[in-house]
């Protein structure tokens, strides 16, 4: 397809990783936002490409991921109504709740539908004014505009049986979180392209000069996160710390500003909950007054959610990049895809199901050495003395 | 759900007073919001997300970047010459010292990043 193919050209890519091997002198940690970056960088390998010591810390940007327990509890509880169809991109679907998902859910007989686009949810609403059509409005800066633009037509239309459960975060207050964190190890930002088209990055050059840390706008190919890579190395051995732009094909300064419009007529900035990371200070949005009557949460009233992660997830450690995959216990084992502990093995966004899919630390030749067997079996007590 | 992807707008029309389209991606047409990019003509490259056009791809600044790219390793090259011998393009291979997988991999079955 025309500029998806001509950005996974392997002799392109080869060239990149060639420059990124000699322009590195040294160390560097650097961090892509996007669950979509992580995707493309794990798949095709591009983080063990790259030279020694340079370290590729997978972001927070998996908007399935950082959606908060209680906000999927609100969910089941809402789509457990027999009064309501409950809608959803279709990635929310499995993400585990305290108890329960909302796949598990739709099989036991609740009206639980997929859609592609929050438009398609408000089209379920007027085909069925007698039932009442809640969308859950979950994402980044890239989704906002639609989800503002189906509740800005639910209230031009009149269309007043559909509703949204908004579970909306921002990029830029989850870098800053990072970065005044003091475990930081984050270098340089690959910043979030498709986020950016929508926003601009005029709220980046702040932070990029406060933290003294580079940040490129970067797309979603191979070619796309190499050349990203390159510039912020570039960056980092300069002693430079700029906004700059690779993906200049689809992004420019001020975004686009009739989105922004859109979004914010609809929603205003508040504090919002990550899972795994806590409360972040306006860092998401929420309904305006305005369109208060669209609040999926008030009209059903669901409050006091009592909710409990699984113990063995380390979900939160991975999504602010303090940890892999590999460092979990449950990983591969009793979390898979098929049956998720936590949200980034749900999401193909997720750095967990990346990591799966790729079958990284799966066995086979990559973890297990001819030393070590396949099956461990505990050492038997005693064993260990008469080998002496 | 926050990947996008690039398509060619092939219809414009008014829904009832939202700016709609249907967007060709490779042979699978969809429908669109265009209320964003009011600007857009039919065959115009829009990326596409949840149904929303959120940016026009610009074909020039896109053929530049993979001019720009095409055109790296050559300098590179030259660069490299003059510094001597036993620099040959560094292997890529992950810590085990198997090849990677990918775009990098040595060419295998299913082209390299062929993916859906």
């Amino acid at each position: 397809m025309k500029f998806l193919d001509e950005y996974r050209d392997p002799v392109l890519a080869r060239k990149l990783v060639a420059e990124i091997h000699r322009v590195t002198t040294r160390p560097w940690t650097l961090m892509e936002v996007c669950g979509g970056q992580t995707h493309t960088i794990v798949k095709q390998g591009i983080d063990e490409a790259l030279p020694e010591g340079v370290r590729m810390i997978h972001g927070p940007g998996c908007p399935v991921c950082v959606t908060p327990l209680e906000q999927v509890d609100k969910a089941l509880a809402i789509a457990a109504r027999p009064d309501v169809i409950f809608t959803s991109y279709g990635d929310m679907l499995r993400v585990p709740g305290s108890t329960t998902d909302l796949l598990a859910l739709k099989a036991r007989g609740a009206d639980v539908r997929i859609v592609y686009s929050p438009l398609d949810a408000l089209g379920i609403a007027v085909a069925n004014p007698d039932r009442q059509v809640v969308f859950f409005a979950v994402g980044f800066e890239t989704t906002a505009p639609a989800n503002a633009t189906a509740v800005a037509e639910a209230a031009r239309r009149g269309i007043d049986n559909f509703s949204v459960l908004v579970s909306h975060v921002l990029v830029p207050p989850a870098m800053t979180a990072l970065l005044e964190s003091p475990n930081n190890k984050v270098q340089a930002f690959l910043a979030a392209g498709h986020v950016c088209a929508v926003m601009g990055w005029t709220e980046y050059e702040p932070i990029a000069a406060k933290y003294r840390v580079p940040i490129v706008v970067t797309g979603f190919e191979p070619l796309d996160l190499l050349e990203g890579i390159l510039m912020a190395i570039r960056q980092l051995e300069e002693g430079r710390h700029e906004v700059e732009n690779q993906y200049v094909r689809a992004v420019k300064r001020e975004g686009v500003p009739l989105a922004q419009g859109q979004i914010f007529e609809v929603f205003e900035v508040g504090d919002r909950k990550w899972r795994g990371v806590g409360e972040i200070p306006a860092s998401g949005y929420r309904l305006r007054a305005k369109y208060a009557r669209f609040d999926a949460e008030s009209r059903f009233s669901v409050g006091d959610i009592h909710t409990q992660e699984h113990p063995a997830c380390i979900a939160g450690a991975i999504l602010t990049g303090e940890k892999t995959p590999l460092d979990c216990t449950a990983y591969g084992t009793l979390c898979n895809p098929q049956k998720p502990l936590g949200a980034p093995m749900v999401s193909s966004e997720g750095t967990c199901a990346a990591f799966f899919g790729a079958g990284r630390g799966l066995g086979g030749l990559r973890t297990l050495s001819p030393a070590t067997p396949l099956i461990q079996v505990a050492p038997i007590p005693g064993a260990q003395q008469s080998a002496r | 759900m926050c990947l996008g992807i690039p398509g060619r707008v092939v219809e414009i029309r008014d829904d009832g007073g939202l700016l709609m389209g249907k967007v060709d991606f490779g042979g699978v047409r969809k429908d669109a919001c265009l209320a964003y990019l009011p600007e857009v003509q039919l065959g115009d490259y829009v990326i596409i997300h949840v149904g929303f056009a959120i940016s026009r791809v610009d074909e020039e600044e896109a053929l530049k970047t993979l001019e720009i790219l095409a055109t790296m390793g050559d300098l590179m090259r030259s660069e490299l010459a003059t510094m001597g011998p036993g620099m040959d393009e560094p292997a890529v291979v992950s810590d085990d010292g198997t090849p990677v997988s990918g775009v990098f991999g040595a060419p295998v079955a299913g082209a390299p990043g062929s993916r859906a």
